[in-house]
């Protein structure tokens, strides 16, 4: 039972990164960002892959950042350079990075067998695989949340947030919302991509598939996250998204200990992120009445 | 100095639905002028405007402030020049970001953004002081978000912003037609007090023939995208709304029953 709560808990510290990119693009910016399905398997596979070849774990989890940012970008650039709507300009570069994620694995699926990663690091210490876990989660989430908090605290990440919220201000203000768009985007995917570097180091394998989904665990994240803790000023924000990704875990663990078919796992957040997305419509309906 | 030569602007070009909203308008604004500008609708002025700040490409002419040629310039680098202030109270504050925030990233309008913290003590008094003047009680509020705030507030928040940085041009685009007579009345007083404090060359478009005769050194009249009326001074000071009202006639303009009611 111990082993289940902080597995749990490492998941959902993990995957709070994952959280944290959904919320740069959905909340701050203001988009729908399709590309984390393709960031997320790109640092999974950036990051095995340069394990398998011998490469320092850490490293190959910054060189996951840099591939998920360049993903960002690319994102952004059809955005904004090209007017394709940000769902599409996600969507194309998603699609595009199937294949890239292929040709960065050779194949679909490339496996980690006794390979060093950041846990084995700490497994080497006498920690347990799970408290392994847990450990890299809180480290990663708390570093982020730190970043994150001094980085929308400077002038350019205020102009990220008022980009977001007034476009049409911040311009008047002298600044580049395209270039803004392009950061947000940048940052977000390398987020995400060291997420899916950490969760495929864990589980001891990356796959192409592995994306399926993502942005809806994210969005869950960070809805369950706000709708919990609050929103009531940006720090608080960035901590109920976190909070939130555990709380996703703990309730997907849950439903899966009820009996629920891993099957159906995908089902049942999609349906989770409807209602929650849909929560202040019906409230609205509700109170008419 | 404003300097707007022969600017054309279209429309819709090429399709059907085509209109040349400017029909090579001509403005000399002089450093310190501050000329208010009325005309019905579809006369341009909104038009004149958006092409002076940069919210969309002119077809051709030229835009000149203080010898350097903006034409080709984008919205956003424009801004280093320009304070604007918009007619919906929603567009010129970020709503969901607190006072302090909307009003330092205004102290670096037209500047580079760089990885500097942005809160900086000595700033927040300089907003406290600022914000003192709009007598509206801000000052104590500058952690509020700016969404809790009225329209008149926000208006009055976004005039402080345009002109936090002395620009060297103020736009005003119907800036208190969505307000309530009242408080439409204390932004054009503080309006009024911040371009004359700051000496700023400002165009005011309105749709009140009052206020266009009430503030200001300067009266432009605008009808089907040209300029067909311009007086200044002393000539300005004898104008009447009975003058403005037989201009629109002779101009053979419709006048509409907002303007009617501003009179």
């Amino acid at each position: 039972m111990e082993n289940l709560i902080i597995s749990t808990l490492g998941q959902g510290l993990l995957w709070s990164l994952l959280a944290i990119g959904v919320f740069i693009t959905f909340r701050v910016l203001d988009i729908a960002d399709l590309t984390v399905e393709g960031s997320f398997p790109l640092g999974a596979a950036i990051s095995v892959t340069l394990v398998v070849a011998g490469v320092n774990p850490i490293i190959s989890i910054l060189a996951a950042a840099v591939g998920g940012m360049l993903a960002g970008v690319v994102t952004g650039l059809v955005h904004t350079k090209l007017k394709i709507p940000a769902l599409l300009a996600g969507i194309l570069t998603m699609i595009a990075l199937y294949s890239v994620n292929l040709h960065v694995m050779g194949k679909a699926n490339v496996s980690l067998l006794r390979m060093d990663t950041v846990y084995t690091y700490l497994e080497a210490m006498n920690i347990s695989a799970t408290w392994a876990l847990a450990i890299v989660g809180l480290l990663v989430a708390f570093l982020s949340g730190l970043f994150l908090f001094w980085f929308f605290g400077t002038e350019i990440g205020a102009a990220i947030r008022a980009t977001g919220v007034n476009p049409q201000m911040i311009r008047a203000q002298g600044v580049n919302t395209d270039t803004m768009i392009v950061l947000g985007l940048l940052l977000s995917n390398a987020f995400v991509a060291v997420a899916g570097a950490l969760v495929a180091q864990g589980n001891g394998y990356a796959d192409v598939g592995m994306g399926v989904g993502t942005i809806v665990i994210g969005l869950a994240s960070v809805i369950i996250g706000e709708v919990l803790f609050g929103t009531r000023s940006f720090v608080k924000s960035l901590t109920a998204v976190v909070l939130g990704s555990v709380v996703y875990r703990i309730v997907i663990a849950i439903v899966l200990y009820l009996g629920m078919p891993p099957n159906d796992l995908k089902l049942f957040t999609a349906v989770l992120v409807a209602i929650a997305l849909s929560l202040p419509t019906l409230k609205a309906k509700w109170q008419s009445r | 100095m404003l300097e707007v030569k022969q600017i054309v602007k279209t429309f819709f070009k090429g399709t059907v639905n085509e209109k040349v909203a400017l029909h090579g308008v001509d403005l000399r604004l002089e450093s310190g002028d501050f000329a208010t500008v009325i005309g019905g609708n579809g006369a341009g002025k909104s038009t004149l405007l958006n092409s002076i700040a940069g919210v969309f490409p002119i077809d051709s002419g030229s835009i000149h402030i203080n010898d350097t040629d903006i034409t080709k310039m984008p919205e956003y680098k424009r801004a280093a020049f320009i304070g604007r202030v918009f007619q919906d109270p929603m567009l010129g504050t970020a709503g969901n970001m607190q006072i302090e925030e909307n009003l330092l990233l205004a102290l670096r309008r037209g500047k580079r953004m760089g990885l500097k913290w942005a809160f900086v003590p000595k700033e927040r008094e300089l907003f406290r002081e600022r914000l003192s003047l709009l007598g509206l009680g801000l000052e104590d509020r500058l952690t509020a978000r700016m969404g809790l705030l009225s329209g008149g507030q926000r208006q009055s928040i976004t005039l402080l912003m345009a002109t936090m940085l002395r620009p060297e041009l103020l736009l005003l685009d119907e800036h208190t037609a969505a307000l309530d007579p009242k408080t439409a009345e204390n932004v054009l007083t503080l309006t009024d007090k911040l371009v004359k404090e700051h000496n700023l060359t400002t165009l005011m478009i309105t749709h009140n023939m009052r206020d266009a005769l009430r503030f200001g050194n300067r009266l432009i009249m605008m009808n089907n995208g040209r300029i067909i009326f311009d007086v200044r001074g002393e000539e300005k000071k004898k104008l009447t709304v009975q003058d403005l009202l037989e201009r629109f006639e002779v101009a053979g303009d419709t006048i509409s029953d907002r303007m009617m009611l501003g009179t």
